[in-house]
């Protein structure tokens, strides 16, 4: 090796080391990385006309996108050619605005949560999609609602501070088996596991919860705390071992379950990093990404952001750095960010002016 | 609300008005674009919102004082501070909702509006700064045709 390349060499390294400490005492610092990836806009879709676009969620399949929001009516998006187009219209299933859509893991049914205190259950024919069938029980307007990865559980969140956990069997019939009462005011998010049959709560009560079944009986087995304000959204790792949380606060926060190792039940989750400093605003959304491990958020400053993980550091002490930002991405708040199942990169937004957007992310540009 | 209850406010303290704006050159100057500054967004609301139980706008009833609106146009940015008329006013939540509800339906769709109560000046000021910083909630009582009813009215111009 000539002179040149060994005096690099020897210059270089301490800086890299330098690096890695100081990102382990300042997690989140985003001046320690070049933001090296880049986010590419592919198309933006009025799909909501003079009202908020709530929501958006990508089919199992990765080939449709469900839209919702304050004109009361679902949109199924398709792709033909190059540009996406509706192709279907669900405009008579509530009274209020549609809150968030979910696709069914088999990709055949659609729920959809309101704020006029229902949720509908939409099946798939052909190419259209029918109404099946409305649960009804929250006292006032419906959150989220959520399908398990199982396909046999679906829960819902309400204003009314509750967690209604519902079963399906084979004839499409849907029974509430579980309300359960943990927080004590208005349930943002539920999320489940991607694995296990274990459910995650968001609320305006600052905190997370965490509900698994044991002896029939579905409660709360966890509670996290430490958002200072309002916990909007939830999204699991693609394994399942974390959760991250985003909040009002301006913070993401990301968790870890701890098992104590005497073998007893009693779990806890910690915080193992927390990414603040980056938003401006209310952070209403995060994604993790199920093919990258990209987390994705969607913030009321009208930016998206993408984070990636640094592979080196310590897993009980996670390290996140921004890696590709949009301060603009839309005119008005962001309201959701989904990643695309199938396509790697492909990315979903939508926003207060009624309109989405599919974003290509790289993770090198 | 009905006539027959007692007014919880029955004797308001009444400033006086300040005076109208003197316009400056740049105001008459069609070419100029107005950016929006304070005393715009106080007129927008403070000659035409109602305190429910009183007939008379809120800057004469000193729920609103000028020098707490901040409007930052180029970050598009309003900030309202608001001061409720007396500490236990249980209508703040309903004020607060309207002076944001004025401001959503008169500024571009830019801007970021922030309404929350003067620090100090009411007992549940927590409580209800949340509610009126959660769009979510704002966006689901707007739905709620009675409250929509009482807003509306609490909106309406006095001047006849």
């Amino acid at each position: 090796m000539n002179t040149f390349a060994a005096v690099l060499m020897v210059a270089l390294l301490p800086c890299i080391c330098i690096n890695r400490k100081a990102l382990k005492q300042e997690a989140g610092s985003e001046l320690l990385y070049e933001m090296k990836g880049a986010l590419e806009l592919l198309q933006r879709v009025s799909a909501h006309a003079d009202a908020s676009c709530w929501y958006v969620a990508w089919s199992p399949a990765g080939t449709l996108l469900a839209s919702c929001g304050g004109d009361r009516a679902i949109r199924i998006w398709g792709k033909e050619g190059d540009s996406w187009e509706c192709k279907s219209v669900l405009a008579d299933g509530h009274q209020r605005t549609v809150r968030k859509v979910a696709w069914s893991p088999c990709g055949k049914y659609l729920a959809s949560a309101s704020f006029d205190a229902t949720t509908c259950i939409w099946k798939k024919t052909n190419d259209d999609f029918e109404f099946l069938t409305v649960l009804e029980g929250h006292e006032n307007e419906v959150k989220c609602v959520t399908w398990a990865p199982s396909g046999n559980l679906l829960a819902t969140c309400s204003r009314d501070k509750s967690v209604w956990i519902w079963e399906v069997d084979e004839e499409d019939e849907y029974e509430c088996v579980s309300v359960v009462n943990s927080h004590t005011q208005d349930v943002k998010h539920v999320v489940w596991h991607p694995t296990q049959e274990l459910l995650a709560s968001a609320s305006y009560d600052n905190k997370v919860c965490i509900y698994k079944e044991e002896d029939d009986d579905w409660g709360c087995r966890a509670t996290l705390e430490g958002h200072e304000s309002t916990v909007w959204s939830l999204a699991f790792d693609p394994e399942g071992q974390r959760l991250a949380s985003c909040s009002d606060d301006r913070t993401v926060k990301i968790w870890k379950e701890s098992t104590p190792g005497d073998g007893s039940t009693d779990e806890s989750w910690k915080c193992v990093c927390n990414l603040s400093g980056f938003h401006g605003r209310t952070v209403y959304d995060v994604a993790w990404c199920r093919l990258t491990g990209a987390l994705a958020t969607a913030c009321g400053d009208d930016g998206v952001r993408v984070f990636r993980e640094d592979p080196t550091a310590d897993p009980e002490q996670p390290v996140f750095f921004m890696s590709a930002h949009v301060p603009k991405a839309h005119g008005q708040d962001i309201n959701c960010v989904s990643w695309n199942p199938k396509e790697a990169g492909l990315r979903a937004t939508c926003s207060d002016n009624g309109e989405f957007a599919i974003w290509k992310y790289n993770s090198d540009s | 609300m009905s006539g027959g209850t007692r007014l919880e406010n029955a004797n308001p303290l009444i400033f006086q008005r300040s005076g109208e704006r003197r316009l400056t050159a740049t105001d008459e100057d069609e070419d100029v674009a107005d950016p929006i500054d304070d005393r715009e967004i106080f007129d927008i609301f403070s000659k035409s919102i109602n305190d429910p139980e009183h007939p008379l706008s809120l800057e004469e009833l000193n729920v609103v004082e000028q020098m707490r609106v901040n409007v930052n146009d180029q970050e598009s940015m309003v900030s309202v501070e608001f001061t409720p008329t007396i500490p236990h006013c249980s209508m703040a939540t309903l004020i607060g909702l309207s002076i944001k509800v004025k401001l959503l339906r008169s500024l571009p769709d830019r801007f970021k509006i922030d309404v929350h109560i003067t620090p100090g000046t009411h007992a549940s000021e927590d409580a209800v700064n949340k509610q009126l910083a959660d769009k979510e909630r704002v966006a689901a009582a707007l739905e709620n045709s009675q409250l929509l009813e009482v807003v509306n009215q609490c909106l309406s111009s006095r001047a006849m």
